[in-house]
């Protein structure tokens, strides 16, 4: 059904409507994990990985419920798939990088929460991508997700040395930020039109 | 270990706990994401159906019934029932007498921020378009959703001009946008200023559809009548 | 276990301002910016939320000595992700036109932390009554909270309140507040003032010790 060419599906998701600063979703991890910049960037792989391989599980799984005629079980099957894909990839990177695991600590199970994959599930079933538009789509909103949470841990690392008014500290001076950078992408609006 | 300290850890839950856990559950949620949906749906198709109604009957001022046709390239426009999905389909509009009014088209396209689904209807008598209606934006407030309520724009649609070459199944001239205030053509769309992305994406959506519609249903204008 | 020592009414109170879930507990965000662009479309959404909410600890409640801890998580994410579901259905056979505005946030309850979060910290573990009422009392908090975002943001933005306008024609609307940049600032604004206020109470207090220790 839709007509829009590859690399315009990526340059909107990751630039113009960005997950975080347009849509909103993945706002938990965004305003939890971005105070350091090297576990912001690993967060961003990570949920770009699940984002991927969620993504092609909900293309699989929405095929399989037009097929059977049961629309209902959509939220259900995706949020299965999602949280079973977020185990599996906890285990391999416990497996193969310790490190990494310690590091992530808490919130790689709560990427399972994280509403940027579902939503990214629900848009693309709604918008009726085919299987390579929803690669591409997944590509550009965990590139999106990546960008706006490593952009925000620098700024947020910079801003822990200067004076602000108590009143500020902690979420309220991190939502403005996301509120400038949001101001900011939108200078993307247009492109890849 | 002693044996108080043996009796005071819990058990492990068996297998069969867990199983019963799930599934119970499982099936109860099951059961009552059924009975909703069924509860609801047929609420949920009336609404859509009144919805597409009024929009088609916003498109075509005249139209009092609207039917249903899907086209396929071998015979042409046939009369469809809702049920069928995924067919290309257009709705032809007919006034109390039964009279042909004109066909209303959906169409989408990419607009500035998002996709943009309109729907336009077409007077083959005028050779035009006759009215536009926006489905689903997600323009700009305030700059780009203009093209949903500035009067300046919707007049433009009161008659697009869209009539076809002699013999020919393409337009004569194509629907473009142009600056506000440098419209000279009947098939031409006065911009707005300040959204010039969202008029030109309209222009080119309905462009493109036209395209490809209205040499179908010139070629097939047999086909609707008695359609009512 | 220990005889709890607060009333249901206290569960009930303590969702609405000491521990409310967006201005305090800063849970559940991303419906909190996306949907609060007008404040019809807020309120929607947070009393859809408070529904799923109260039905989920009700139900987790019932079935906490019912449900293994092993499976735990899994079978409160089936029941959050049902009454979504309903919730969803209902709202399409409501109005589509609401439908429409809220979207795929609807869905997207399911996956709010602040469920999953009452229902493992709190329904789990206490009584159907108590669990309704906690439900009851963060679920109003948290669309009362939501009200207070989609209300500036309609208000500074549309010049309107509900679709009735405020201003007359010559008010400049502030774009600015419909749009996602908008959400982040009020929300910061509201934040900004909860926390004025607790400092405000907190040097009070600190100043009322310092008195009698003196």
């Amino acid at each position: 059904m839709a007509d829009e060419s590859l690399w315009s599906i990526f340059i909107n998701a990751s630039l113009v409507n960005n997950f975080v600063l347009a849509y909103f979703l993945g706002i938990c991890p965004f305003l939890g994990v971005s105070s350091k910049l090297e576990t912001a960037t690993r967060m961003g792989g990570a949920v770009t990985f699940v984002m991927l391989v969620s993504s092609i599980c909900a293309f699989g799984i929405q095929a399989l419920l037009v097929a059977i005629d049961a629309p209902y079980l959509k939220l259900i099957s995706f949020i299965a798939v999602i949280a079973s894909t977020v185990q599996l990839v906890e285990m391999l990177i416990k497996k193969f990088s310790p490190a990494l695991f310690r590091a992530l600590g808490i919130f790689l199970p709560l990427i399972t929460t994280n509403c940027a994959i579902l939503g990214l599930a629900l848009f693309q079933t709604n918008k009726g991508y085919s299987f390579v538009q929803c690669i591409v789509f997944a590509l550009g909103a965990g590139t999106g997700f990546t960008l706006a949470l490593v952009l925000m841990a620098g700024l947020r690392e910079k801003l822990e040395l200067a004076e602000v008014p108590d009143v500020t500290k902690g979420t309220a001076l991190a939502l403005m930020l996301a509120g400038l950078l949001s101001v900011a992408f939108m200078g993307f609006g247009g492109l890849g039109g | 270990m002693s044996d108080s300290e043996l009796a005071i850890r819990p058990a492990p839950t068996s297998a069969w706990h867990m199983y019963r856990a799930m599934v119970g559950v499982g099936v109860c949620c099951g059961l009552l994401i059924v009975s909703v949906y069924q509860a609801t749906l047929p609420v949920i198709e009336r609404n859509k159906a009144e919805a597409l109604q009024a929009a088609i009957f916003h498109v075509l001022p005249e139209a009092r019934v609207s039917t249903t046709f899907g086209f396929d390239d071998a015979g042409g426009f046939e009369p469809l029932d809702d049920e069928s999905q995924g067919a290309a389909r257009i709705y032809a509009g007919y006034d109390e007498d039964g009279g042909l009014v004109g066909l209303a088209v959906e169409a989408q396209g990419m607009g500035y921020q998002d996709v943009i689904r309109l729907i336009y209807g077409y007077s083959y008598t005028d050779d035009a378009i006759i009215g536009v209606q926006v489905l689903e934006s997600k323009e700009t407030p305030g700059l780009g959703d203009r093209i949903e309520t500035d009067p300046g724009f919707l007049e433009n649609f009161e008659r697009l001009d869209v009539s076809l070459l002699d013999d020919q199944p393409n337009l004569a001239n194509p629907i473009v946008a142009v600056g506000h205030g440098k419209k000279t053509h009947p098939w031409e769309i006065d911009g707005i200023t300040g959204a010039t992305i969202s008029s030109k994406a309209i222009a080119e959506i309905l462009d493109r559809s036209a395209e490809l519609w209205i040499p179908r249903i010139e070629g097939n204008l047999q086909d609707f009548e008695g359609g009512n | 276990m220990a005889t709890p020592t607060t009333t249901g009414t206290d569960e009930f109170v303590k969702g609405l301002w000491k521990e409310n879930p967006v201005f305090v507990q800063v849970l559940g965000m991303c419906p909190v910016l996306a949907v609060s662009n007008t404040a019809i479309n807020a309120l929607a959404m947070g009393l859809a939320t408070a529904f799923v909410l109260i039905m989920s600890n009700i139900v987790v409640s019932s079935l906490r000595n019912f449900i293994p801890k092993e499976v735990r998580i899994a079978t409160y994410i089936l029941v959050i992700a049902t009454f979504v579901t309903v919730v969803d259905y209902t709202i399409q056979a409501i109005s589509l036109d609401l439908y429409k505005a809220l979207g795929a946030f609807i869905s997207l309850i399911v996956v709010n932390c602040l469920i999953l979060g009452r229902a493992e910290a709190f329904a789990s573990k206490n009584t159907v009554l108590r669990s309704t009422m906690d439900g009851l009392g963060m679920g109003i908090g948290f669309a009362f909270a939501l009200f207070c975002l989609g209300a500036v943001r309609e208000i500074l933005g549309a010049g309107s309140l509900f679709g009735v306008q405020l201003f007359h024609d010559r008010f400049q609307d502030w774009v600015v507040m419909i749009l996602p940049s908008g959400g982040f600032f009020t929300l910061a604004g509201w934040l900004l003032i909860f926390n004025w206020v607790k400092q405000r109470k907190a040097r009070a207090v600190a100043l009322e010790l310092g008195k009698e220790a003196a």
